[in-house]
């Protein structure tokens, strides 16, 4: 990293002081980072990292964004989190988990924690509450989504923020980056794919590797659930696959509840 | 001599996750040197209740960011067990080499991102970009050829695309994986020059004696499946690994312990070589030879020199994988699946160490019961035993506070902790 004034078309630019951090994750989205060798260096360029724990031992209080990891699953975090939204001009919530609660919200489907803790720790006291997204307890400034975030789209949108330019997530459906990349549709395939419904910007990852998309962004601004629930049913999709995909990062988490109604499902808790 | 010592490290850096060193040292006895585990557990083993099999790699994977393919094998393999399915010989290469690159991937991250700097007196990686551009440069180029081959075969580095029961849903490129042998065969050179690197720095002088556990074949250096052994003559069959980990759990720790012969055991590259050392490759022999590791050897600190090892063997062995399914056609990417009541087992050698998952299914596939088993929790109480036995060492070397201090994060820094992971 050079300490010396950054210029972008010969007008200086301010090198951020950024911290990161995390809170309950798989740590997948800041390694995402790490992962971007041939452009790490350029990307560091662009900020002053005072704090990644995962990455360097010094660390600071004084910065002016955060990016934040994880969802909250313990109180402790919360404390953690409001702290950090003193200190930050800017919050990122980074990642699925940030955004939505991610995957951890898989467990507050059983709306029971008691035996959710009991399943893993038998007697033994251990904290824990439902896993919630950062947005349910501090104001956040900028989602970036994805498990993982793609790394292309994160320094697209850093490159906006320290230049000041606005930064604007897609409308549209992930449908429409697949159809650009003329990828074979999966429902043809006959699989599942929540591609109609989910929120553009990840050029169709898992389309692209022909597996079908599990809406880690969350919805679209149009996320037409009937007309999917249609579609799924004439390819012959069972309800529980399209619940399945539905519920696995939180995006959904009120298309859900409006779908479980109904069929009045609800997952077992066994002890 | 100083006779008291009080040492607390907060949310030790470099290294995965979350957890704390705290060492009391009280006219001049050990009071205690603790290695606390704070993560917060994330339940994964009740989310998966009820799901359908389809769902437990893909959540899975989600158990760590840095070994994400390791997680999502085992997931698979425990799956095709539970359902009798036995994968084919083209998907078998395939996900070794998948596997092998996320172990090149993983092993260069922590020798150069986590350890290096301990050496080289930095607080990161990132001061060396200016100091040492050249060592940043070769650690950026073979984790991205690493990176780059995960792409190509699993579809992404991170939590892999392309991995399904059954097989793949989409085969690489021929082209592409004769580029990347060749990119392999060229990146000798440069683990010859980590391997340079990593020579000229001092590991700490350190033995305690312990067991060491891994998979154990016959027929090669073991990464996906096969008998669990341990250094003190245990073996076990793979679907009977709860008879290995003995899981418990204790105070000081979110995560859960393992025991077996003894009061702790290893897993991870120093326990695989222990364990498998006549199957490595010829480089990764001599490399081994070169730094002094034969086996059994009992300094955790090795482990670094294991993982350069074993970088050389995936290297070695990957080469020869690629032209494995580039010298005969392309056969069915992926086997159909059938449900089966029952339950599977998956052991997998991933980079930190051996790592079960166990799924029981009922007769329409819905899980009843998970249970994931984490080569850093395994490794917990054998880390506490360390760092006591390192803390007492220092101590009556006369050592300073700063020196012990350094010492013991570099200690729990070499067992590679994957602490997020070891919560779950
Ligand atoms: S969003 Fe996904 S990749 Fe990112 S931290 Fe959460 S689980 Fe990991
Ligand atoms: S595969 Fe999925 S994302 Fe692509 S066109 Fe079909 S439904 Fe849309
Ligand atoms: S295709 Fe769907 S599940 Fe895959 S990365 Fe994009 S939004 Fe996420």
């Amino acid at each position: 990293m050079t300490t010396g004034q950054r210029t972008y078309m010969g007008v200086p630019v301010p090198r951020p002081r950024t911290a990161f951090f995390e809170l309950s994750s798989c740590e997948g989205c800041q390694l995402q980072l790490l992962n971007n060798e041939a452009t790490l260096l350029d990307f560091l360029d662009l900020l002053e990292v005072v704090e990644f724990r995962e990455a360097m031992t010094e660390h600071s209080d004084q910065y002016e964004i955060a990016f934040v990891e994880g969802s909250i699953t313990r109180r402790d975090e919360v404390l953690r989190l409001k702290k950090i939204r003193k200190d930050a001009r800017l919050l990122v919530a980074f990642g699925t988990c940030a955004c939505f609660g991610g995957v951890n919200q898989l467990k507050n489907r059983f709306h029971d924690l008691a035996w959710v803790k009991k399943a893993v720790y038998g007697k033994q006291a251990v904290e824990t509450q439902e896993a919630r997204p950062l947005r349910d307890f501090v104001e956040v400034d900028l989602s970036i989504l994805g498990c993982p975030v793609r790394k292309e789209e994160v320094e697209k949108i850093v490159t906006n923020l320290v230049l000041g330019k606005s930064v604007n997530l897609p409308k549209f459906p992930v449908c429409m980056e697949c159809k650009a990349n003329r990828n074979v549709c999966l429902f043809d395939l006959g699989e599942a794919c929540l591609g109609p419904v989910t929120r553009a910007g990840c050029d169709a990852w898992c389309p692209n590797n022909r597996a079908g998309c599990w809406g880690c962004r969350g919805p679209a601004d149009e996320a037409n659930l009937e007309g999917l629930e249609l579609v799924m049913k004439k390819y012959g999709i069972s309800r529980e696959s399209l619940l399945d995909r539905l519920e696995c990062f939180g995006g959904f988490e009120s298309q859900v509840r409006h779908l479980r109604r109904p069929s009045r499902k609800k997952p077992r808790a066994r002890g | 001599m100083k006779l008291s010592r009080k040492i607390d490290v907060q949310h030790l850096t470099r290294v995965e996750g979350h957890g704390n060193i705290s060492i009391r040292v009280r006219n001049g006895a050990l009071q205690h040197a603790r290695w606390e585990v704070v993560e917060t557990p994330r339940f994964f083993e009740a989310m998966l209740v009820d799901k359908k099999w389809d769902n437990a790699p893909w959540i899975c994977g989600r158990i760590c960011g840095i070994c994400s393919i390791g997680h999502t094998l085992a997931s698979i393999r425990a799956i095709e067990n539970a359902f009798n399915m036995v994968p084919t010989k083209q998907t078998q290469t395939l996900r070794l080499l998948l596997k092998h690159m996320e172990t090149l991937q993983s092993h260069i991250l922590h020798l150069y991102f986590l350890v290096a700097p301990d050496f080289l007196n930095v607080g990161s990686i990132f001061p060396l970009i200016e100091s040492h551009p050249d060592v940043v440069k070769r650690a950026a180029g073979l984790k991205l050829l690493a990176n780059d081959t995960c792409d190509l075969v699993g579809g992404r580095r991170l939590h892999p695309t392309r991995t399904v029961v059954g097989g793949f849903t989409m085969l690489p490129d021929k082209k592409d994986l004769e580029a990347v042998r060749h990119r392999l065969e060229e990146s000798r050179s440069d683990l010859e020059s980590t391997a340079e690197l990593f020579y000229s720095f001092a590991l700490p002088a350190f033995a305690r004696e312990t067991e060491f556990v891994s998979l154990g074949a016959s027929d090669g250096y073991p990464f996906i499946g096969g008998d669990l052994v341990s250094s003190d003559g245990v073996r076990k069959a793979e679907h009977d690994y709860r008879a290995m980990t003995n899981e418990y759990l204790v105070e000081q720790s979110t995560s859960k312990w393992s025991r077996l012969s003894r009061q702790s055991f290893a897993v991870g590259a120093l326990a695989r070589l222990n364990n498998n050392f006549p199957h490595l490759s010829t480089g990764a022999r001599k490399m081994a030879e070169a730094f002094g590791l034969a086996p059994v050897n009992h300094n955790p600190f090795m482990n670094i020199v294991a993982q350069l090892v074993e970088c050389v063997h995936v290297v070695e062995e990957s080469t020869g994988l690629i032209s494995e399914v580039l010298d005969v056609p392309w056969t069915r990417p992926r086997e159909t699946v059938v449900p089966k009541r029952g339950m599977g087992v998956g052991a997998v050698e991933v980079p930190r160490g051996i790592l079960y998952h166990c799924y029981e299914f009922d007769t329409k596939g819905r899980i009843r019961r998970a249970d994931c088993v984490i080569p850093t929790s395994q490794n917990h109480a054998n880390i506490q035993h360390d760092l006591e036995a390192l803390t007492l060492q220092y101590v009556s070397e006369g050592r300073s506070d700063q020196e012990i201090e350094r010492a013991a994060q570099m200690l729990v820094r070499s067992y590679d902790p994957c602490i997020s992971c070891s919560v779950h």
